[in-house]
């Protein structure tokens, strides 16, 4: 009886995000259509509280629920914060949008919450089945997410494609998992990797490694998985496309450390050879198309492949040094995507979708405001200090060179300069053309405040980046210890 | 006890900030809607930045070769990054150099920017503290960060204030040195996983094998070469110029450039020394190359901002033949040349911005005979030829001199090659002079021309003095590197591969 109120304690927040998504599915029921901010803050306030029972749970020991099905370490710990902080600013920057576009209905939020849960599961599995199960989670809220807007042809056919082919790589995942599962006799990752030192290698574990990654590098949109990001990432309503592509990379980055990393190690060296040709090849193809992209939120796809092929680079060093740097870069990452699709969500109004790179044209002249936090996302994103991606950038290439990755480094560096240019581009809208269109901004106050200060933050973490890193370095010393 | 508290403030510090936040101060209270108070607020920040950097001239210690005015606070302990700042007697005028030219530029761009004006000023203002920042900084990221930082601003200044090709010459500009400076920080991380630092001190230490050394050289000059630039990676700047507001151009050419020779001094050099001998013949090499052949290429420009930018290059190519040539003739020459080519190339593209605001063109052949509506911006006008030219008098001789009577040590025909800059250089600026100024009035445009106002009279006989003054007296410049040139000589010829062990 203790054992079980103690495994319940360590799934409190877990238990206050389901519990409230539950709620507000129920409530939204109850509730008029014009009392609907109510479920706005009730969601908010949700996770408000999970952050609140994050933080007051913590220790800096190893916990474990359930028979080590379910893990609490100082690494989930932290990114549970991250997704918290994440979610809230979508959920901020999307509100309006919503409201526009007759979505804004509780189902969504719910919707959120369960797929936030999914998440928390995901980062917090410490058994191959919990870690799936979060993984379903989230992509049937995910798909069903893409698919909200059913009177919108695109967005079905986006929502199809979606799941389609994520359904295909979950099934990658639980292939490469029940071959695991046969070569060692066990669900739970530490009785995985302990097996596996104590086995020679075998054909049928290599290939299991492989489905594995394979499963993996879908989710994260690595070539040669990458094919379902562009479409999906255009097609789907903005908010949507800010839910697929932010908060989800950092469960995704939990999986790959739950896994590849806790239950996988003695397998390194194999798993480092596959990470570093999706690497290369992910910054080759992801910045090339980019290039040539019309539509913003494709050339954040692309961008967003490159930037998986940077994360990447510091897996495949497949240490502490690398895992952190690519910690770093995803949470860096995660909040620069979120700021840029907010500036989108920011641009659009009812019956206008800031989608196209030319929609930017002379911001500068509209909204000289908005216009400079575009610009330090669009230079956070191509690297170019002082803003905090160059940090990211900078932290992964050390690893990877520490590593002994020697031209894959100058490879990275040359491409880097190829993605600047796609970037500049946007600036070069922004600030040298003349605008075309001259509506004012409608956004909410708390949405253009909330924003300055996240676009700020890049710079502000750019300047003083040990703020950050040192979260990283931290979380990930103590959990792979 | 005066004294004691001078030296105890971060004078660094406020000459690298100072600018950057009366760069936003002007942001923030000029506006594009009040252009008079945002003017006057820019000027009181640019001269409070230059007032600042004051001190940094009459409390330098010239028999001290090392850095002065120190200052050391941690900054990302997780890499071991440190905000590390300090100059010595090669980056000291050149401090001193970039907050005075802000002044200038600010000026400069008083009633002629119309567009934008705040984010104008601003621009300059934060560019400033940041190309200071470069000078300045002893960790090799707070370095980098610096250098790439200063790419964001040139590249609006350029794209924003520009001509009509602008969108072309600032990608272009952007991304050819954004290439060299990647390869730069690829340098680095090599070095901080020997080291574990990103301390200079540190790597001036560091024992290197030649093959190590030969790569960082590489990078490092992919890095400097493109800034410089030197021949054959310069097709940038000759765009940048012409398509740069005249505020921009005189910051590219007076400071931009000098921040890759100073680095080849600061990085480049000291980090792989036994390399940079390996090289110095190429380097001598690719130095004439820019001097001679660049100077014909000038010879036949018909714009004349392209001429004065290509007069840049060869110029350049001065500086980075003194500093191969490893004597402290050559090597103090070098950096005279540089200060000088500050002033020069400052005061020749304001003076082809003075014709610029008046006739809007660039091309020689709309002009002629110039000097009959306004002999007093004339007289200016062919000081400053003279000057670019090389003429005794001039800070451009001093320079140029040294480097030569160097050469003559070194190697004759090195000697001879760049003394044909004396002939070139005077060719092409004075044929430029001769057909702008003299001949008779050819265009109307010309014939409607009204002398200098008080404003533009005012920059041009500062820098003017400047000009003759430092050709007549360059005393205070050399001295005050003289102490850093013996130790980095002396640093240079000491080799930094490993003794292997038989």
């Amino acid at each position: 009886m203790d054992n079980m109120q103690f495994d319940l304690l360590a799934l409190l927040p877990e238990l206050v995000v389901m519990g409230m998504a539950m709620f507000i599915l129920l409530l939204d029921l109850f509730i008029l259509p014009q009392n609907r901010f109510m479920i706005y803050g009730l969601s908010q306030f949700t996770l408000f509280a999970a952050a609140f029972f994050t933080f007051k749970t913590h220790t800096p020991a190893v916990g474990f629920a359930f028979s080590h099905m379910f893990i609490d370490d100082t690494l989930s710990d932290i990114i549970k914060l991250m997704m918290y902080l994440g979610t809230s600013l979508i959920l901020v920057y999307t509100r309006k949008y919503l409201q526009d576009r007759n979505l804004y209905r509780g189902e969504f939020y719910a919707m959120v919450l369960f797929g936030l849960l999914g998440m928390m599961i995901m980062v917090s599995g410490h058994n191959l089945l919990t870690i799936y199960i979060g993984l379903e989670l989230l992509s049937l809220c995910l798909y069903s997410l893409v698919a909200f807007d059913r009177d919108n042809p695109k967005a079905s056919e986006a929502a199809m494609k979606y799941f389609v082919l994520g359904a295909l790589a979950s099934g990658m995942l639980l292939y490469g998992m029940s071959m695991l599962y046969g070569m060692t006799g066990s669900l739970d990752v530490s009785d995985i990797a302990n097996s596996i030192a104590q086995q020679p290698k075998s054909p049928v574990l290599i290939l299991g490694l492989v489905f594995l990654v394979a499963g993996l590098a879908f989710k994260f949109g690595a070539v040669p998985f990458q094919m379902w990001v562009p479409d999906v990432y255009q097609g789907s309503p903005t908010p949507m496309t800010l839910l697929i592509g932010s908060v989800p990379k950092l469960a995704a980055y939990a999986m790959t450390v739950r896994l590849l990393v806790q239950g996988l190690h003695p397998l390194a060296m194999d798993w480092q050879d596959m990470l570093m040709l999706m690497a290369v090849l992910s910054i080759i193809i992801g910045n090339f198309s980019a290039i040539v992209q019309t539509n913003l939120k494709r050339m954040l796809a692309y961008s967003t492949i490159s930037h998986v092929g940077f994360i990447m680079f510091g897996m495949m060093s497949a240490n502490a040094n690398g895992f952190a740097s690519s910690f770093f870069y995803i949470s860096t990452y995660v909040l620069m995507s979120i700021a840029g699709f907010g500036i989108i969500l920011l641009l659009s109004r009812q019956g206008f979708e800031a989608e196209e790179i030319n929609d930017l044209k002379g911001l500068n002249q509209r909204h000289p405001w908005f216009a400079f936090l575009m610009l330090i996302i669009m230079f956070s994103m191509a690297g170019i200090p002082p803003t905090v991606g160059f940090y990211a950038k900078f932290t992964v290439l050390q690893a990877a060179w520490q590593a002994g990755f020697t031209w894959q480094v100058v490879l990275a560096v040359l491409m880097a300069t190829i993605g600047a240019f796609y970037y500049l581009n946007i600036v070069r809208k922004m600030y040298f053309d003349a605008p075309e269109d001259h509506t004012p901004l409608t956004a909410p106050v708390d949405m253009r405040f909330i924003l300055s200060v996240h676009s700020l933050a890049l710079l502000g973490l750019g300047l003083f980046p040990e703020v950050l890193l040192g979260v990283c370095g931290h979380s990930l010393l103590i959990s792979l210890q | 006890m005066m004294q004691a508290d001078l030296t105890s403030i971060s004078w660094l510090s406020l000459a690298v900030w100072l600018p950057v936040l009366s760069g936003v101060l002007v942001l923030l209270l000029g506006g594009d809607h009040n252009d008079t108070l945002t003017r006057w607020l820019a000027l009181a920040g640019s001269l409070v930045s230059f007032l600042v950097t004051l001190p940094l001239y009459t409390l330098f210690d010239v028999q001290d070769g090392f850095f002065q005015f120190e200052e050391l606070l941690p900054w990302v302990p997780a890499f071991n990054m440190h905000y590390h700042l300090g100059v010595d007697g090669f980056s000291m005028p050149l401090v001193l150099l970039t907050s005075f030219t802000t002044v200038i530029v600010v000026l400069a761009g008083w009633e002629v920017i119309t567009k934008h004006i705040a984010q104008y000023m601003a621009a300059f203002l934060i560019m400033s503290g940041i190309m200071i920042g470069v000078f300045t900084a002893l960790d090799a990221i707070l370095y980098y960060v610096f250098w790439e930082a200063m790419l964001i601003p040139m590249f609006l200044v350029i794209g924003i204030w520009g001509g009509p090709n602008r969108v072309y010459a600032t990608i272009k500009f952007f991304l050819y040195t954004l290439l060299g400076s990647l390869l730069m920080l690829v340098a680095f991380i090599y070095l901080y996983h020997q080291t574990g630092s990103f301390e200079l001190a540190d790597y001036y230490l560091l024992p290197l094998s030649m093959q190590a050394q030969i790569y960082i050289f590489i990078a490092f000059f992919m890095a400097f070469a493109v800034k410089i630039p030197m021949w054959p990676v310069h097709t940038w700047l000759p765009d940048a110029h012409v398509e740069a507001p005249t505020g921009g151009s005189v910051v590219l050419a007076a400071i931009a450039l000098k921040l890759g020779g100073y680095s080849f001094l600061r990085f480049a050099m000291p980090i792989a020394p036994d390399a940079a001998h390996y090289f110095s013949t190429a380097m001598v090499v690719l130095s004439l190359i820019a001097v001679v052949y660049i100077a014909l290429v000038a010879l036949v420009q018909k714009d004349m901002k392209k001429l004065i930018a290509y007069s840049s290059i060869s110029h350049m190519g001065f500086v980075t033949l003194g500093f191969f040539m490893f004597s402290q003739l050559a090597l103090e020459g070098a950096v005279v040349q540089m200060i000088s080519h500050g002033f020069i190339s400052s005061a020749m593209f304001l003076s082809v911005g003075v014709l610029y605001d008046r006739v809007h063109s660039r091309e020689i052949s709309a002009y002629g005979g110039v000097v009959t509506k306004m002999p007093v911006f004339a007289a200016f006008a062919v000081l400053f030829a003279m000057a670019n030219s090389g003429l005794p008098g001039t800070s451009g001789f001093v320079g140029e001199f040294m480097v030569i009577l160097a050469a003559v040590k070194f190697n004759f025909w090195v000697a001879f090659f760049a003394a044909t800059t004396l002939i070139f250089g005077a060719a092409y600026t004075l044929w430029m002079t001769k057909r702008v100024f003299f001949g008779n009035v050819t265009t109307h445009h010309v014939a409607e021309l009204s002398d200098l106002n008080k404003r533009e009279f005012l920059i041009l006989g500062i820098l003017a003095l400047l000009v003759i003054g430092f050709g007549v007296y360059p005393q205070p410049l050399t001295e005050v590197m003289q102490a850093t040139s013996t130790e980095f000589l002396k640093h240079m010829a000491i080799s930094k591969l490993p003794v292997t062990g038989y």
